[in-house]
């Protein structure tokens, strides 16, 4: 397969320049019509406090209509979306987010909701609530799932919290929490915004969790481990039960990040491996969008001895009749306003149903095998730091292209220039230079052939033109940036006139 | 690479210089060109308790941001303030104007733990194999 950057996916068309839209602004223009009397103090509304009300007009951009279109249309022609190429961000599971799923979300019936609907008036949407919870406990083998959360880092600190609470309960909410350094980077911050230390654990020479390192430092100050399984390195944690016996045995809980679930539904259930609580990640194993950071949805399953504990307003069914139940005296109250985000749970609902049993089950199988197809064509040509077993996703790392100079960063800006979507880099951190790819079961076996090639093309143009690479992206609207000074001086305001 | 000898080295490629029961507390030349350029950390308040192997403060870099884990237990009797406006330091100096910071030990037998300079540079020509 050819894999020149002029010939394979990435392709030049026309691009527009575009300015930012306060630098489009031309004073008094203006795209809308509006009463004579907007935005003036003395006609505004009386229901906002005096001290509230601006002395001044805002700065605010003046553009036509047919300007502000032609803004953000360019823009998002500037993007990189899973729509628009192939995306394999290890570890954030990008995989298509199917249209009908995105139908269904707009039925009128269920948009224009409103959340302060009574439940007698909302049953539909409480019984599509009740019934995603039940599918969700039973793929992942909990007794009950809040679908509270309003995204996966949110759905750990929810199951933090509800860790805590068990154990305040029992009269100690103890005080530190163990992390393997395999697990997902927001691990360490969920624990420590519940109060723990957090106490890092090595993983072994495999790359996965040896039970003897939990075991030399569980006591019962512990009130939990915070697991990845499987892991960042794509590993499944095969000393899972073991681990959570050491974990027990202390009386501590077993907590699994399951951002990582896809590569195992209908496969494996984590509450048969005796883990505690698990947070969902909608929006990478059941298909709804990443949403640019929002709204996603990361539901909480947990055994039983945690039900209690579980965020109100839980939805019941009784008598036919669904409900909202507030009194659980022992919850950890509300984590969201209303119920958590709806549509995002509809989207992921309708997966479900689309897709069945057999389908979720086929999808994970899939998301393993396109990522073992990866591994196969490049292994040799890239260093496989870690050679064991990989599940959803593979790390490769740029050691064999260390005498080149060619850095994992250089790679990541190259395969733009050929149309793709840089996977993960520098992740996980066990892995110098890492190179976290995962191509999720979205992808034919055509894409994962170009983009295989394209690799092999930047490791054979790294050994002979290194500088070509490391002068990548070529081919983008803006060539490489300077990382390093926009995050140590970000200018984040327009420098207005006055 | 630059490893002082007069200072003790941890697996979390921190350097402690120790000064009876006060020690200082840093990341290695190592530690700084693992991370690459940081732009942001984080550190404790003065008067907070560290613990052994528990983490005490966070870095970012444009690569990573990872925990700083304590390799020692005790309370913090000092921060480098003017880290926190310039984390560049720890990129520049790591050893002097680097530092982060300093705590009075209430283990001091936690020290006999940590490499010298030698064990240190052997520890990580094995961790980047």
């Amino acid at each position: 397969m050819e894999a020149n950057p002029s010939v394979s996916s990435g392709r030049s068309g026309l691009t527009h320049a575009e300015p930012l839209i306060i630098e489009r602004s031309a004073p008094g223009r203006c795209g809308h019509s509006l009463p004579a009397s907007f935005g003036h103090p003395e006609t505004a509304s009386a229901d906002i406090p005096s001290a509230c009300l601006r002395s001044q007009p805002a700065a605010l951009p003046e553009v036509d209509e047919m300007t502000v279109v032609r803004h953000f249309t360019r823009l998002s022609a500037w993007n990189h979306s899973i729509d628009s190429g192939m995306y394999p961000l290890g570890s954030c599971t990008m995989k298509y987010n199917p249209r009908i799923n995105e139908a269904l979300a707009r039925l009128p019936s269920f948009s224009d909701l409103h959340p302060y609907l009574p439940a007698s008036h909302c049953q539909g949407a409480l019984q599509l609530m009740w019934e995603l919870a039940q599918y969700l406990a039973e793929i992942a083998g909990f007794a009950e799932v809040t679908l509270a959360p309003a995204a996966g880092a949110h759905g750990e600190w929810t199951g933090m919290k509800m860790i805590r609470a068990y154990h305040r309960a029992q009269g100690n909410p103890r005080r530190r929490v163990l992390v393997p350094d395999t697990a997902h980077g927001t691990n360490p911050a969920s624990s420590k915004l519940c109060g723990y230390n957090v106490v890092e654990i090595k993983s072994g020479p495999e790359g996965i969790l040896q039970p003897e390192a939990v075991a030399q430092v569980m006591d019962d100050s512990v009130a939990a481990i915070m697991i990845t399984n499987p892991n960042t390195l794509g590993l499944f944690e095969s000393g899972i039960g073991d681990i959570a016996d050491i974990v027990h045995a202390q009386g501590g809980l077993v907590y699994c990040d399951g951002a990582n679930l896809n590569s195992m539904m209908g496969v494996a259930r984590p509450g048969d491996m005796d883990i505690d609580v698990l947070q969902f990640n909608l929006h990478k194993t059941f298909a709804t969008p990443h949403g640019g950071g929002g709204p996603g949805s990361g539901p909480v399953g947990v055994c039983a001895k945690l039900v209690p504990f579980l965020p109100i307003p839980r939805v019941a069914k009784k008598e036919g009749q669904y409900l909202l139940e507030e009194d659980h005296p022992q919850s950890i109250g509300r984590v969201k306003s209303f119920y958590g985000n709806f549509a995002v749970m509809l989207r992921a609902y309708a997966y479900i149903r689309e897709m069945g049993g057999g389908g979720l089950k086929q999808a994970s199988q899939m998301a393993v095998l396109a990522a073992n197809y990866l591994r196969a064509k490049l292994e040799g040509h890239y260093h496989l730091p870690y050679p064991s077993r990989s599940l959803h996703e593979v790390i490769f790392s740029d050691q064999n292209l260390a005498e080149t100079k060619v850095s994992t960063l250089d790679i990541a800006k190259r395969l733009l220039d050929h149309g793709f979507h840089p996977p993960t880099i520098y992740f996980p951190l066990v892995v110098h230079g890492a190179l976290m790819i995962e191509p999720t079961e979205t992808e034919n076996i055509e894409t994962l052939d170009e983009f295989a090639a394209a690799l092999l093309a930047i490791e054979q143009e790294a050994q002979h033109n290194p500088d070509q690479v490391r002068a990548a992206p070529q081919r983008t609207v803006v060539g490489r940036l300077d990382e390093v000074k926009a995050a140590r001086e970000p200018v984040l305001r327009w420098p207005t006139k006055d | 690479m630059n490893i002082p000898g007069e200072l003790k080295y941890s697996k979390e490629h921190e350097w402690v210089r120790v000064d009876g029961t006060i020690i200082t507390l840093g990341i290695t030349d190592y530690a700084q060109e693992e991370l690459g350029d940081i732009v942001n950390v984080e550190l404790p308040d003065e008067g907070d308790e560290v613990h052994r192997e528990e983490s005490f403060g966070a870095v970012e870099s444009v690569k990573a941001s990872s925990e700083f884990f304590s390799p020692v237990t005790g309370k913090v009797t000092e921060v480098n303030e003017p880290l926190l406006d310039a984390p560049e330091t720890l990129n520049e100096d790591p050893y002097d104007e680097g530092w982060m910071i300093k705590v009075e030990l209430s283990k001091p037998a936690e020290l006999d733990d940590l490499m010298d300079a030698d064990a240190y540079q052997t520890y990580i020509q094995e961790e980047s194999k």
